[in-house]
């Protein structure tokens, strides 16, 4: 077990290095979130009645737009020079390379995110450290979600002609549960309600989609990659 | 011998078709509340059962696949799921036909509704997929491991959005539901019209079966005068 | 003891079969030449043999055990036609990744022997991007013999590499024969093959048309091969 975490992380420590050098999939997405905040302010009027019973949805769909570059760069990265043969050569078992993968991805996004609620914070007015504590619980558990489906299309789609378009329209119909949960929460939390009784659900949800797909993707890897 | 089968399946079809047709459009009363239209149900909510089924039985199929890497299980799990997303499509046009004339809007984001909805662009997705990919071991790998991760999703969804606040659906109607409220004249012409769209499905099946497995003769044949 | 085992591999792409019943044996301390023409199915049968891919029928056992066991990935080494290093790594990064995901001991001081024997040592902290052609086949030659594999296999070694490439591989390939590994290699450049090589197998058209020891024939005369096991001359 030691050394299966061992390999992943020496796989998530290699992504995030290449991704440092370049900030390629970073700075495209934190401009394009950028851009959509913006986008955000004319589609709607940004009053704060209006912020308190959007913002958890807007956040997340930023989250979500702009995490489809990163995620569409995860394994895009690997098919220049063919390096994912050799990843696949090498005594690394593909569940390893899909958690090393999905945990610097997950880096990734959640410094997205952080970045993006920051931006969002100023932009919209929106005081979100009030609740600061339990809002990071929501966004760690909401993005592994879409980190780990993320990651497995990834995989998946990388050999496709229109891997671009075809990642997202995979992924995005299968966020919709935890998408929901994050959402609501996060508008909750925002708005000023804690954490308890009342949504507690949405927090089970979340994370029995993040057990039930981790194990989904860990088993189904080596399908995808080697067959 | 298999166009027999066919044939009699589909004239079965028919014929059923001919006389539920005529049960529920001249042998039924109006109803108090709903006038004529609530006669739609009787498409609707079968075609719903029988989409939904289908993607599940799908996903068996694709297991199978997984299992065997015969690609007779392929074509089957392909074609179920295309059939499948047609009923689901019917459901979802006849319920909004319905939800114009009841409720005054083509679309109220009642929760099934909005279920079928997302698990109609899940596997909307999955079709794509299988269209971007040429070769047929790989397609059938790929969408396999697709049809499984949208069927887990679909029953989250079905779960999630029940939960959501603002989203209702009219409450079950059918004796096996509610312990027999409903009056037996208009259960039955209902079992009646699952089973025609049932054979109806299996008929379109069989005929989708035919053409993948021309289509793959036909690549191979491809293949081989390339060789 | 025989490297490599394989027996009746089949592999379909739909209903067409690229590889019809194929079976040899190699026994260790070979090196193989797997000639056969484009499209012939040496590149399909070269990614079954390094586990990329699964035949669609049979088995290859690599020193008696599966391809996909982790072990015996260990003993597998890989030169495909891409050269599979990080463009945004260094030299010694690229290296250093590949013996950490071997599970070799000290990876620091194997990349650096492997970078001095493969005159990268002066570009050792330089990005692979950076790199000329000849210097990233030179690294892709270190990334392939840094965890001293006992079974080689080459997807057209030579075709893309430059000639101080193709002199630093030869070398390689010869030390370890000598050591005792085994080789199969993929060309189109029969003769350097041929030279280089104790056994010679032909596919054509997915089938093998020819195995066994290299004869004196094919050294005398390159083409001889394809003309005694199949109709046309080389392509």
């Amino acid at each position: 077990m030691s050394l299966f975490l061992r390999q992943s992380l020496t796989i998530a420590g290699k992504d995030l290095r290449a991704e440092w050098r370049t900030k390629e999939a970073l700075n495209a997405s934190l401009a394009f979130s950028m851009v959509i905040l913006v986008l955000f302010s004319f589609a709607l009027d940004p009053n704060p009645e209006m912020m308190q019973e959007f913002s958890g949805g807007l956040l997340w769909l930023v989250f979500l737009f702009a995490g489809a570059l990163v995620l569409n760069r995860s394994f895009a990265r690997e098919m220049q020079n063919d390096c994912l043969d050799a990843l696949l050569a090498s005594p690394v078992p593909p569940a390893a390379l899909f958690i090393g993968k999905a945990l610097a991805n997950y880096a990734l996004l959640m410094t997205l995110e952080l970045v993006c609620l920051a931006e969002f914070g100023i932009l919209f007015n929106v005081r979100w450290l009030a609740n600061v504590g339990p809002l990071m619980i929501v966004m760690a558990v909401g993005t592994w979600a879409l980190t780990v489906v993320g990651t497995l299309f990834s995989a998946l789609t990388v050999n496709l002609r229109l891997r671009e378009v075809m990642l997202p329209v995979l992924v995005y119909p299968m966020m919709v549960p935890p998408m929901m949960a994050a959402m609501i929460l996060t508008t909750d939390l925002l708005a000023g309600t804690a954490l308890g009784p009342g949504n507690m659900l949405w927090i089970r949800v979340l994370v029995g989609f993040d057990l039930v797909f981790t194990l989904l993707g860990v088993s189904f890897v080596d399908t995808v990659l080697v067959g | 011998m298999r166009n027999r089968i066919m044939l009699l399946l589909t004239v079965a079809f028919a014929a059923l078709l001919a006389w539920n047709l005529k049960n529920i459009l001249l042998g039924l009363p109006d109803e108090a509340r709903q006038d004529a239209v609530y006669r739609i149900l009787y498409f609707h909510a079968p075609a719903a059962m029988v989409g939904l089924t289908g993607f599940g039985v799908g996903m068996v199929f694709s297991g199978i696949y997984l299992a065997t890497k015969n690609l007779y299980w392929d074509t089957l799990a392909a074609s179920t799921t295309e059939v499948s997303l047609m009923f689901a499509a019917i459901n979802l046009v006849t319920g909004s036909i319905w939800g114009r004339q009841q409720w005054g809007v083509w679309w109220a984001w009642d929760a099934r509704l909005t279920s079928m909805l997302v698990c109609w662009l899940i596997f909307a997705g999955y079709l794509m997929l299988r269209r971007a990919i040429d070769e047929p071991d790989t397609r059938a790998r790929l969408s396999a491991v697709v049809s499984l991760f949208g069927t887990v999703n679909a029953w989250f969804v079905y779960k999630v959005i029940e939960w959501f606040p603002r989203l209702q659906h009219p409450g079950p109607v059918l004796s096996f539901r509610t312990g027999g409220k409903i009056d037996r004249a208009l259960e039955t012409p209902f079992y009646w019209n699952v089973l025609a769209l049932c054979l109806l499905a299996v008929v379109l099946v069989m005929i989708r079966m035919r053409q993948e497995s021309l289509t793959r003769e036909i690549d191979s044949l491809r293949r081989l005068a390339h060789a | 003891m025989n490297a490599l085992e394989i027996d009746g591999v089949w592999k379909y792409f739909g209903d067409f079969p690229a590889l019809r019943d194929i079976g040899f044996k190699v026994t260790a301390g070979s090196v193989v030449a797997l000639l056969g023409r484009n499209g012939a199915g040496k590149t399909t049968l070269l990614r079954i043999l390094a586990g990329l891919a699964k035949p669609s029928k049979g088995s290859v056992r690599i020193y008696g055990s599966e391809v996909r066991e982790e072990p015996t990935r260990r003993r597998i080494g890989v030169l495909g036609h891409g050269i599979s290093l990080y463009d945004e790594l260094t030299a010694t990064e690229n290296l250093v990744l590949f013996g950490r995901l071997y599970g070799i001991d000290d990876p620091a001081k194997r990349a650096h022997q492997w970078l001095e024997r493969t005159g990268l040592d002066r570009v050792r902290d330089g990005l692979v991007r950076e790199f000329s052609r000849g210097m990233r086949q030179r690294l892709a030659v270190a990334r392939t013999f840094i965890h001293d594999p006992e079974l080689l296999l080459f997807d057209e070694p030579f075709t893309s590499l430059d000639d101080r490439a193709i002199a630093v591989l030869q070398s390689l390939v010869i030390e370890a024969q000598q050591r005792g590994c085994t080789i199969v290699m993929s060309t189109h450049q029969l003769r350097e093959a041929i030279e280089l090589s104790t056994h010679v197998a032909l596919i054509r058209k997915g089938q093998l048309a020819y195995s066994g020891e290299r004869r004196q024939e094919m050294l005398d005369d390159p083409g001889w091969l394809y003309r005694t096991f199949e109709e046309e001359g080389p392509s």
